[in-house]
Formats: structure tokens, sequence, C-alpha cells
């Protein structure tokens, strides 16, 4: 049991450091110009949906995680 | 390195002894004005006072000012407003029963001073991959971090001595990572997380002499995540945090809404005959770390403490990895 509680924290661990990754390479270069003064806004909108959008999926995929790691437990 | 050595020594030791010698007459006053409530994972019940944040907020607020003392950093002045305003929140919710958005709101509102002293890089670091910049996105960050730390760290006070010595494990990996990153500023200022922590386990470890209450649990967690913040450390706090994420989760997965752990129906957790905890079979019940842990069968409380702390432990190690990965780009 207690290991299958140490395999979820690297898996979580996995998934922060994959996250990571996708952020600053997709997300980070992300420059959206000629719209001004908007700029900056427009940007880390764009930024901000798309970052909610990967922890709605991180969150998703964790959820998985848990119900095949702990399915034994959960049920009981 | 060497210039910081003596204010970490003396930090250390007046955050330590302050608690160490607080704490004692506190628990004396508490027990006068019968502020106390009964330890349901105990046979006989017995009565513990609570809240303990006036002696942790004192040991914080007292050897960071000293600090300031030494370096007068705008880092420190505002992580001892936010963290003072913390304990505020939790003390309000100590005495008076709030609804389940009180706390996340006020202390989205507690993180402000880290805002207006600008004490924050809004460059989120990466291990492995390197910096990204979020620089109006990260504004929206810092107002979730402090209700995030302070929350967790409340929702995994549910044992005794389970809070500071899970914090005690998880802010002393932390300073090891700024130290290893090189931060040795922030290192110093962390100190006295731990060392309070440290020091209030001594009164909070099984049998509980006093319990920290809401306002000793949010003062913690939002002291964690002001350090996190100033010292530009937020994804290794939250690896070192995982244990208590992983509460939080587990909790929120399987309750679906924001709710105050009285607000739950289901108990989590039941006691045998001779008052082991054991899981509950209540499918109404929410999901928990102490109720996975106690899947495998009935364990005592402090048993499921050391199980807790032994998970913290390797989430520090992840978090120190981490932190030597922060010098390493792919």
């Amino acid at each position: 049991m207690k290991s299958n509680l140490y395999g979820f924290l690297f898996g979580m661990w996995l998934l922060i450091i994959l996250g990571g990754g996708i952020l600053v390479v997709i997300i980070g270069p992300i420059n959206i110009s000629g719209f001004g003064d908007f700029d900056l806004i427009i940007n880390s909108g764009i930024k901000a949906i798309i970052a909610v959008t990967l922890v709605i999926i991180w969150i998703l995929i964790l959820s998985k995680l848990k119900n095949w790691i702990f399915r034994k437990e959960i049920k009981s | 390195m060497i210039e910081f050595l003596i204010p970490g020594v003396v930090v250390s030791a007046i955050s330590f002894f302050i608690v160490i010698f607080l704490t004692p007459p506190l628990i004396k006053f508490l027990e006068k004005r019968k502020m106390s409530v009964p330890d349901m994972n105990k046979k006989e019940h017995p009565m513990v006072v609570r809240p303990g944040g006036l002696s942790i907020i004192c040991g914080i607020i007292g050897s960071e000012l000293i600090l300031y003392l030494f370096f007068q950093m705008n880092e420190i002045i505002a992580l001892i407003i936010t963290t003072t305003g913390a304990f505020v929140i939790g003390y309000i919710d100590d005495r008076k029963v709030m609804r389940g958005w009180f706390k996340p709101v006020m202390l989205a509102v507690a993180a402000i001073p880290i805002l207006v002293f600008g004490t924050y890089d809004s460059n989120l670091t990466f291990p492995l991959f390197g910096d990204v910049q979020i620089p109006a996105l990260y504004i929206g960050l810092i107002f979730l971090i402090i209700p995030i730390t302070g929350n967790t760290i409340n929702s995994i006070d549910v044992l005794n001595g389970v809070a500071s010595g899970f914090v005690t494990i998880s802010s002393f990996s932390l300073t090891i990572c700024l130290l290893i990153i090189q931060n040795y500023e922030v290192a110093i200022i962390s100190l006295p997380l731990g060392f309070v922590s440290l020091a209030f386990y001594k009164f909070h470890k099984v049998p509980s002499r006093i319990f920290p209450g809401d306002s000793g649990a949010l003062t913690l967690g939002a002291m964690y995540g002001s350090i996190a913040i100033i010292g530009g450390v937020e994804i290794i706090a939250a690896i070192a945090l995982l244990p208590a994420v992983i509460n939080s989760f587990l909790f929120l997965s399987s309750v679906k809404r924001i709710v105050e752990h009285r607000e739950i129906k289901g108990k989590p957790v039941e006691h045998t005959e001779d008052f082991k905890l054991k899981a509950t079979n209540d499918s109404k019940a929410p999901i928990t770390l102490v109720r996975i842990i106690l899947a495998g069968g009935p364990l005592s409380e402090k048993a499921v403490g050391y199980a807790i702390f032994k998970l913290a432990i390797f989430s520090a190690i992840l978090a120190i990895i981490t932190s030597f990965m922060m010098g390493v780009k792919i």
C-alpha cells in the first residue's frame, strides 16, 4: 500500500517536470504583437488559457493515476 | 556565504526558543480560559487547548525582525505582513466558524504585501528547461499560492503532531534547496519556519498538549508560500509539499467542492476497540491521505504520523534532486 503512495508521489513529480517542459518550450515563446498597448494583456491571456488547460489536463491525468493506483483502497 | 552564518544561527535560536518558552504559558492561559477541544483519537477524549498559533507567530515575527536588523530587505517585511495576515485570518476562524470560502479569499488578500513590495520574480523557473516569462500571469499566481499553501497545511493538520512535523521536514528541505541554488538571503529568511515548527512539534506531538488551530496551520502554510514566492522556488516548494497536496487532491476529488472539514458528514477514519485508527467502509466519507495509509490495516496515531513523515522525507529528497536539476538545461 505504502509503496503505491510513493509511486503516486513519483508520478506527480514526473508530471510537474514534464508540465514545466511544456510551459517553457511551448507557452514561453508565444509572442503576439501588433495590438499596441494590448500586446501584454493578449499575450498573458493566451498564455493563461493554455496554462489553465494544461492544469486541467494535469488534474485529469492525476485522477486517472489515482484511480489506477488506489483502486482497491478506494473501493474499500 | 560566511556573512550569513551568524544571522542564520541567531534567527534559528531566537525562533526556536521563543516558541519553546512561550508555549507553556500559552497552554496555561488557554486552559484557564477553557479554550479546549476533545482529542477524538484518544480513548478518553482528553481536552486539548487551542489555538497555538500565537506562539508560532511570535516566534516568526521576533526572529524575522531581528533578521531585519542584519539585512534591511523588503522581502522580510512582506513576509512578516503576509504571515501575520494569515495568522489573523486563522484566529478569526478559530474563534468563529466561518464559511468555506472565507479562508481562501482572505488568504489571497493576505498575499497583497508581496505584490506591493515587489518581492517576487515573474519568471517561473523549471528544472531542465529553464525560465518562462509570465509577468501578468504571475500576479494571479501570487494570489493562488498563499491560499493553496495555507489551506494545504491546514488540511493535513488531522492528527497529533502531523502539521508541525510535516512543515519542519518540508521547510528544512526548502532551506537546503535555497542553499543549493545559492539564494542565501532567502535561505536565512526561511530558517525560522523550520525552527518554529520544530519547537512547536515538541508540544504538538503525540499526545498533544496544544493544537495549532487554523491560526497556527495557516501561519505556517502562508509563510511557506511566501518563501516559495520571494525565493523564486515555487516548483521546488510544491514538490516538497506533495504529500499534503495529495491529501488535498484526494479530498477535493472525492468531495468535489471546497468545504470546511466540519461540514463533511462521513468520517474517513474510525477506531478499533484498542483505539487504533482504521479506514472507514463508509462510501460517502471523503478519501484522504490518512484513509489511504490505513487501507493496509489499522495503525496507531503515532504510526500514521510517522508514515506521513516518511512520505514528507521522500518528497524532500525529490525537491533536493529538483534543485540540483535547476542548474542543468537540456
